[in-house]
């Protein structure tokens, strides 16, 4: 088994809002990251592949093709966005690295036809990153608690 | 709603420290031998960087698996502000015993912050340097999930 990885970044702005909770909370809660104007970040996102390499090509998947699904999936829907606004996989949810990871591994998982999915990380900052290793009872955990 | 994910958070922090890389089982002619330049009587310092891993459920009216002053908090309290700008050797109590390799560094972190009420420890990765890191998951395969909630 080999593990590829394609790095990639966007531009996107977000902020932590729950309409459930009241506006002091919302502050407490979540700090500055509530600001109602929103605030941005360079997210980076590391997409890693594992698989066998096909001994025509020496490779588990054509490079070119994960950076136009990155591209396709993650960078055309949430580049130089409004998260909360403009992402409506993440309408309902707060736009955190957790469930912007989530999101991420859902959009990309059907569309590895080569290899396997099998983490997704994503840097808000270089302090803050979140990995995703898919659903927690599915096989990618059974990967993940091997590794 | 979508199954729940797999999903480790990492926090990065920093300290900086001094040490010695000296074994009482170790005659003095063998610890030079064995730490070299790290075995200097007047010790050496860096400036360590520890990403700590947590996992656990995330909160559906935060999104978080912790909140992070939450973690920070803890973090700061019971490893940064008592390691940073320290002499290891004799300032924690644990290196009076072990040495304060980088590996005993990365394994005394993990065995403070498994404490961490909010979450599950998973992972505790120490640089030294910018040219090597040490990970640490606990002694069970896949972090320390006998604290898991």
């Amino acid at each position: 088994m080999v593990y590829l990885t394609r790095k990639m970044e966007f531009s996107a702005s977000h902020l932590y809002h729950n309409p459930a909770f009241s506006a002091e909370e919302n502050r407490r809660v979540f700090g500055k990251c509530n600001n109602p104007h929103g605030h941005g970040h360079n997210y980076v996102l590391e997409v890693t592949v594992a698989g066998e390499t096909d001994p025509a090509t020496g490779m588990v998947l054509d490079l070119k093709e994960l950076k136009d699904i990155m591209q396709r999936e993650v960078s055309d829907r949430m580049d130089h966005r409004f998260l909360n606004h403009e992402v409506p996989e993440l309408s309902g949810q707060i736009p955190t690295c957790e469930n912007i990871a989530a999101v991420i591994w859902r959009l990309l998982e059907s569309k590895i036809r080569r290899g396997q999915l099998y983490r997704v990380r994503l840097y808000e900052t270089p302090d803050l990153f979140v990995d995703c290793y898919g659903e927690a009872s599915g096989a990618s955990a059974l990967r993940g608690a091997a590794r | 709603m979508n199954a729940p994910m797999k999903l480790h958070l990492w926090r990065r922090y920093r300290f900086c420290a001094s040490h010695r890389l000296h074994s009482a089982h170790l005659g003095e002619e063998e610890n030079r031998r064995v730490y070299g330049k790290c075995n200097n009587p007047l010790g050496h310092g860096h400036n360590y960087v520890v990403e700590i891993a947590v996992s656990g459920p995330v909160n559906q009216a935060t999104g978080m698996i912790a909140n992070l002053s939450e973690l920070d908090a803890f973090v700061e309290r019971e490893v940064i502000e008592p390691f940073d700008h320290t002499y290891l050797n004799e300032e924690i109590a644990e290196f009076r015993e072990n040495v304060p390799t980088a590996e005993n560094i990365c394994i005394e972190i993990f065995n403070r912050l498994r404490r961490f009420p909010q979450a599950t420890l998973e992972r505790v990765r120490v640089e030294e340097t910018g040219l090597n890191s040490f990970e640490y998951a606990g002694e069970t395969a896949g972090g320390n999930h006998g604290h898991q909630k």
